[in-house]
């Protein structure tokens, strides 16, 4: 890349983003009025859904926790300078590996157990289906881009056969798993609160999202504290050197993958574990794909990505309620939205760039009377 | 032709149909694969195959049903590919966005808001009003789209198994076909073809002879969007009667298969595309049946497998794919 222009770190990690962010709205805002609703009606029920009320709050939270671990996914990839479009397979994946744990050995063991027993397995399962790309790419040269995709749609397959045929059970016509035993469930926040006596709303918000809390601060932990994290970021930054350096770029695809994975595989446990209790078809919903824009969005950084994460889960519940609101607007706006956001945010991110830097220059050229790099 | 007498009627009339639903089914995907062809070969990632050509075929069903003009259809189908390839293009080619980025956005884009405008403006769920059979684009022999009337007008081989399967089809797939030909005639025996080429492997002696690389991998760009818009119109136009929601169903992603399967290259992404065109054409009709020796294959294994042998070629088990070498790099000229 040519880094003819540089712009001061408030500009570049603040400002830039949000002013991609408003462009994306504003595009948005064009397509709402064009199809005949008023943006700000629309937005003022968008926030409202969303944060208005406490229930509405739990459903926002809830939705955040899953775009936590995708983004995280994604971002863990990117700095060992993979692009992992597969969190949505691996999210599949990881759901099948928990939903045999609950099923075969869940129903002879007690929660405190299962439950850790399941999240593991999901971290395995998605683990296993980030790591064969991993491998692929490191030691057979295909490219991650094309075989995480390909590997989403195997996932896809995979799932859709368990579930028509052995995971069904007998006599049943909805195509989902039995519902796992009662050990299975993590307990919602709501619970716990009641037992510290506090009253929460009822939502599906549960314990997964202390799990997401405690992987943003593991994230941060890995990246910039421990030298696994700090080999990986150095085989993303500059492969050649890193290898001149000792590390083996090779194993720390693997590294990046796995834990990536393992990341995206969260999902389930939050999505079966903590909300169906049994696996559904297609699940992940689309998680993996919103962990793209997370992931940009936040600049791959988690606390960017725990901003971003909730933004889209503003967006997720509050595009549910502004579709109950008005007439003839779909819920798919928010597929839209996330779209432009990757595309202005991502794709476009530096468009914007020289024009922000003519304008630092000129104000700040005349401030200090010379230009600051 | 020994296997042939032994053939019954019934045989032929099963066999043209699957060669029929064969090459009905191969058609949109070829197009698309030709179109990611022509953007990869100039060097730019294209992923946004599927949105594309979803895209397209919103615009055809919409427009056609708005305006009650066929070709109107599908000018807007190519149309809306060519403002998407163009929006591409600006990310990537003139602001050396990421080409990846850029194309899961165009993808997710065009899954929102094809949906959102579809309930807006029809109201029936997201689907564009059913065309009537003079909009669509349908046989050009109408007399062989039913194999079994096929047969008995002209007999078994040559009504219900060639007539039907190789002759009763639509315009669009014989164009399919044709821009194989052009397109292997443009890369290989045009100075433009060479260009586009060129621009993909080695892009700055293409600048250093004095041509726009920008220029190329926009043209490369927009010739690939007739092609996506096109096969957009012939999902809503021909094979369905109108636009419903996610009607691609990964169909560019399997494209997108086909072309690295094939290569980079027009002939054998045909053949790749023939290839999953099969398998989507025999996996509905295996259900349930038990092959010898192998047993009942379940028809999530047959439709996965497009992307199975993809995986299995990209690691190198079954020959090796050589991308364009300058491809996914934006260029940056020198100063």
């Amino acid at each position: 890349m040519s880094k003819a222009i540089s712009l001061p770190r408030w500009i570049d990690v603040g400002l830039l983003p949000l002013w991609n962010l408003c462009i994306a709205l504003a595009v948005a805002a064009g397509v709402v009025a064009l199809i005949g609703h008023s943006p700000v009606q629309a937005f003022e029920v968008l926030v409202k859904g969303s944060l208005g009320n406490a229930r509405g709050l739990g459903y926002t939270l809830y939705y955040a926790t899953n775009f936590v671990f995708t983004g995280l996914a994604v971002a863990v990839a990117f700095h060992g300078g993979l692009f992992n479009i597969g969190a949505e397979g691996q999210a599949t994946f990881a759901g099948l590996g928990l939903t045999l744990a609950a099923l075969l050995v869940g129903a002879s063991l007690p929660a405190w157990v299962l439950l850790p027993l399941l999240v593991l397995s999901a971290a395995v399962f998605g683990a296993l289906w980030g790591l064969v790309p991993g491998y692929l790419q490191a030691w057979r040269g295909s490219h991650i881009v094309i075989t995480t995709i390909m590997f989403n749609f195997l996932a896809a397959s995979l799932s859709v056969y368990l579930l028509v045929n052995p995971l069904r059970p007998a006599g049943s016509m909805s195509v989902e798993s039995a519902p796992f035993p009662d050990s299975a469930k993590l307990p919602g926040l709501a619970d716990l609160a009641a037992r510290w006596g506090y009253e929460l709303p009822s939502s599906p918000l549960n314990a997964a999202s202390l799990i997401a809390v405690a992987a943003l601060c593991f994230v941060v932990w890995f990246l910039w504290r421990s030298r696994a994290g700090y080999a990986l970021r150095a085989v993303g930054s500059a492969p050649r050197a890193a290898l001149y350096a000792g590390m083996n770029p090779k194993v720390q695809v693997l590294v990046g993958m796995g834990l990536s994975g393992a990341l995206a595989g969260m999902v389930a446990v939050n999505e079966l574990s903590g909300v169906q209790g049994k696996l559904t078809l297609d699940f992940v919903a689309g998680a993996g794909f919103t962990g793209i824009a997370v992931s940009l969005m936040g600049r791959n950084h988690p606390v960017g990505i725990l901003l971003a994460a909730l933004l889209f889960g503003v967006l997720y519940q509050g595009g549910v309620e502004v579709a109950f609101e008005l007439p003839g607007f779909s819920r798919e706006m928010v597929v839209t939205v996330q779209g432009l956001i990757v595309l202005f945010a991502g794709a476009m991110s530096m468009v914007s760039a020289p024009l922000f830097a003519k304008v630092y220059a000129k104000v700040y050229g005349r401030l200090s009377g010379a230009g600051r790099g | 032709m020994g296997v042939f007498r032994e053939l019954g009627v019934d045989d032929f009339v099963q066999l043209g149909s699957i060669l029929a639903s064969t090459l009905r089914l191969t058609t949109p995907l070829l197009l698309v694969a030709l179109a990611g062809l022509l953007a990869e070969r100039s060097g730019v990632v294209d992923l946004g195959l599927e949105g594309k050509m979803l895209a397209a075929a919103f615009a055809a069903g919409a427009i056609t049903a708005a305006t009650q003009n066929t070709f109107l259809g599908l000018l807007g189908a190519v149309g809306v590919a060519a403002a998407l390839a163009l929006v591409h293009g600006f990310a990537c080619v003139t602001h050396r966005g990421d080409q990846v980025i850029s194309g899961v956005a165009l993808n997710m884009v065009a899954a929102g808001l094809t949906v959102v405008l579809g309930i807006a403006w029809f109201k029936t769920g997201g689907q564009t009003p059913t065309l009537p059979i003079e909009l669509r684009i349908t046989a050009l022999a109408p007399g062989l789209t039913e194999p079994l009337q096929a047969a008995q007008a002209h007999g078994a081989f040559l009504g219900g198994f060639l007539g039907h399967g190789l002759l009763s089809h639509n315009a669009l797939v014989y164009a399919a076909f044709v821009a194989v030909g052009l397109v292997w005639f443009l890369l290989e025996r045009t100075r433009l073809g060479l260009r586009i080429r060129a621009v993909g492997e080695n892009p700055a002696m293409v600048d250093a002879a004095g041509l726009s690389v920008s220029r190329l991998r926009y043209t490369a760009l927009l010739l690939g969007a007739v092609l996506c818009g096109l096969a957009g119109a012939y999902l809503a136009m021909a094979q369905s009667a109108n636009f419903s929601p996610n009607m691609t169903a990964g169909r560019g992603y399997i494209a997108l298969a086909a072309m690295i399967f094939g290569r980079w290259r027009p002939l054998p992404t045909l053949g790749a595309c023939l290839l999953f065109g099969l398998l989507d054409a025999t996996a509905i009709r295996m259900q349930g049946v038990a092959l010898p020796g192998v047993g009942e294959v379940p028809v999530q294994l047959v439709q996965a497998l497009p992307y199975l042998l993809t995986v299995i070629l990209l690691a190198g088990f079954i020959g090796q794919a050589v991308a364009p070498k300058a491809l996914a790099k934006p260029y940056v000229k020198e100063r």
